[in-house]
């Protein structure tokens, strides 16, 4: 059985329901549990539902104390540029632990951040950063971009005994979709078909993956079939199911609302060229966003972002078809 | 007006009708141009995230129109009234906020990003405590020049719990730079009070261990505030070191517009609405015959007819250039 509820609810509940089977899971940060009628606080009491300082680095440092002493903490970063205050404690402490003491401790923790606000929030709070974590070992990046997979990535990033950035994506915080009853959970490193096609590849992360879905659609109706992925996790990355749809379609697309040089799709473009070549009939084409800060001003911030019109001209680009009007 | 900030300036923040004229003027035009921010940001003609400062203008006005253009001040993401008070052009302000290229940042930068260089303004940061040691920076740079030029940074309560703060006051004190960290005390950080972030009771007890002087005062009192800033002015720009000046206020708006406030005490807000600073500087004013009701009446229509030719203005501006991500991403 399946009910429907918001991206952020979905979030919320795997939340819940970690904390309701397991008793050292624990849930602290900003704005959090302020009000007797908070439903974590009515719950779970204020031993294990807390609110933090202003303080990310010993928000984030306390979770990984309390993670080797054998809890689960859950930390609300709220936007995900908080968590560059705490740069050490998110890249180069919890992280390394692991490895440096030949397993014999372990982080599991889970960080959630929001990113992606690009309504207005201009230079400080829009940015996609995920890219500048994917790449450091020992964690692991999930960013959902339905409320399914909300629900299931977070149930895992809870289980999970490494340290986990949990991306959501602001813009999808609304968004309504189906999520199962109950115990779900969505393995790592496994990306899903969002939509099967056999032309082109389009891959894309968090809202992104509803940008490439638009435009498959409008693709279908000029005839052109485009299969849409969702890595889902970018670390672990499943290279493998788009290797496998690019063996079928010949033709990358790659899609990522992060600044081209520090974006996943980069990282995903170079695995498809190296392992992939012989697939491929064109050139991999990425859509994201333009190498700067996002503007204030609502005419320059959807300038330099990836949209619906600049994939299927991507697309179109590849497939080596006539300029499809946007 | 701006131009009058650093000619008002008077050693010890000693006050006569046309300082105190002064004051209520500027927090007339905050308080004026923030009460139209709410319906333009309801309508979506400004976007983005805007945080108003209804209620806490005694602290601008009372700091920032003692500095001249060439005293820096650094603020955070609750910025247009340290803006406004500091002389930025409030016509300029508002095409900033409607993201238009008259904007002062061209539309780039938006509410919690202003930056007006020629009047001293170098600038919010939206990220809490970012400012402080900027401050710090430019403090220092002042005391390398030999002028000892004092650099004023605005931050609220809630920042004084990130390390960074402590970090700041501390180098601030080691290398005994002209800067005043000014606390807006408002008892709030977003939707958490202050009880739930700290043990301690004032941001001014933070400073002692500095050895940094500090004090506390009633920032719903423009008086006091333009007294009591004005002593630790003479002192920072007598090489002195630095200072710490608390304000204690309250913010009568929301955190952000749009804030639905579950979190707030009615009857707190209640209380706070007498102390309002816009009208005990009304009341003092007449009793000290510093201006009338009929001028004080006078100064809040300027005001109003200020914003509203701000407001002919900015929406009269265009769009900023699609040039200018690649501009300006690198200074050339
Ligand atoms: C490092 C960081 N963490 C969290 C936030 C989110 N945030 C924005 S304003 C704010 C509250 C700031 O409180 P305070 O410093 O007291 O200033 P006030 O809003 O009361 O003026 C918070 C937590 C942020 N902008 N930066
Ligand atoms: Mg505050």
């Amino acid at each position: 059985m399946a009910h429907v509820i918001p991206y952020i609810a979905a979030i919320q509940e795997a939340i819940r329901e970690e904390m309701e089977r397991d008793e050292r899971v624990l849930y602290f940060g900003q704005n959090m549990a302020t009000s007797p009628d908070d439903p974590f606080l009515k719950q779970f009491g204020p031993a294990r539902v807390r609110v933090t300082p202003i303080s990310e680095t010993a928000e984030i440092g306390m979770a990984t104390g309390a993670a080797m002493a054998g809890f689960r903490p859950v930390v609300e970063l709220y936007m995900a540029e908080f968590l560059l205050v705490a740069a050490d404690q998110v890249v180069n402490e919890g992280s390394r632990f692991h490895f440096m003491s030949k397993g014999a401790v372990t982080v599991p923790m889970v960080l959630v951040a929001g990113y992606g606000f690009t309504y207005g929030w201009a230079g400080q709070h829009t940015g996609s950063i995920y890219g500048m974590f994917m790449g450091v070992p020992g964690l692991r990046v999930a960013m959902p971009s339905t409320p399914a997979d909300a629900k299931g990535l977070m149930t895992t990033a809870i289980r999970d005994d490494n340290p986990v950035l949990f991306f959501h994506h602001y813009l999808l915080a609304l968004t309504e979709g189906e999520v199962p009853d109950g115990e779900y959970a969505v393995p790592f490193g496994v990306a899903d078909v969002k939509r099967s096609g056999s032309d082109v590849t389009v891959v894309a992360t968090g809202n992104t993956v509803h940008s490439a879905l638009a435009a498959a659609e409008t693709l279908a109706e000029r005839g052109v079939s485009a299969e849409v992925i969702d890595p889902r996790t970018i670390a672990p990355l499943d290279v493998d199911t788009i290797l496998g749809s690019v063996a079928r379609t010949g033709h990358l697309v790659v899609v990522d609302q992060a600044t081209r040089h520090a974006s996943a799709a980069a990282v995903i473009a170079a695995e498809v060229a190296q392992k992939g070549f012989s697939s491929l009939q064109a050139p991999i084409s990425l859509v994201t966003a333009l190498d700067s800060s996002i503007a204030y001003a609502e005419p320059v911030e959807s300038f330099v972002l990836p949209d619906e019109h600049k994939i299927v001209a991507a697309v179109g680009e590849t497939l080596g078809l006539a300029p499809l009007p946007g | 007006m701006a131009g009058e900030n650093g000619a008002l300036r008077q050693g010890g923040g000693t006050l006569d009708a046309n300082v105190a004229r002064h004051l209520l003027v500027t927090m007339w035009r905050i308080r004026a141009f923030e009460e139209r921010l709410e319906p333009l940001k309801r309508s979506s003609t400004v976007h983005g995230l805007t945080h108003l400062s209804i209620g806490q203008e005694a602290v601008a006005a009372g700091v920032c129109t003692q500095l001249g253009n060439d005293e820096i001040v650094y603020s955070n993401h609750r910025a247009h009234g340290h803006a406004l008070a500091k002389g930025v052009d409030m016509g300029r302000l508002l095409a900033e906020l409607m993201g238009r290229a008259d904007g002062c940042c061209r539309g780039l930068g938006g509410s919690m990003h202003v930056v007006d260089v020629a009047h001293g303004f170098f600038g919010a940061t939206g990220v809490v405590g970012g400012n402080l040691p900027f401050a710090v920076g430019a403090a220092f740079a002042s005391r390398l020049r030999g002028d000892s030029a004092v650099v004023v940074v605005f931050f609220g309560d809630g920042a004084a719990q990130a390390g960074i703060f402590a970090e700041s006051v501390n180098l601030a004190s080691l290398w005994q730079v002209p800067v005043v960290f000014v606390c807006e005390n408002n008892g709030f950080a977003e939707f958490t009070p202050r009880s739930a972030h700290t043990r301690v009771e004032r941001v001014s007890d933070l400073a002692a261990p500095f050895h940094v002087t500090a004090a506390t005062v009633d920032g719903n009192d423009v008086v006091e505030v333009h007294r009591a800033f004005g002593e630790v002015l003479a002192s920072a720009s007598a090489g002195k070191g630095p200072f710490l000046l608390e304000c204690l206020t309250h913010r009568r708006s929301g955190h952000y517009v749009g804030d639905p406030g579950g979190y707030r005490v009615a009857s707190d807000d209640e209380s706070w609405r007498d102390k309002d600073p816009i009208g005990r500087l009304v009341r003092r004013g007449a009793t000290e015959g510093w201006f009338g009701e009929d001028a004080a009446r006078a100064i809040e229509a300027a005001a109003r007819d200020e914003v509203e030719a701000a407001v002919a203005f900015a929406s009269a501006s265009p769009f900023p250039d699609l040039t200018l991500p690649a501009d300006l991403t690198y200074a050339r």
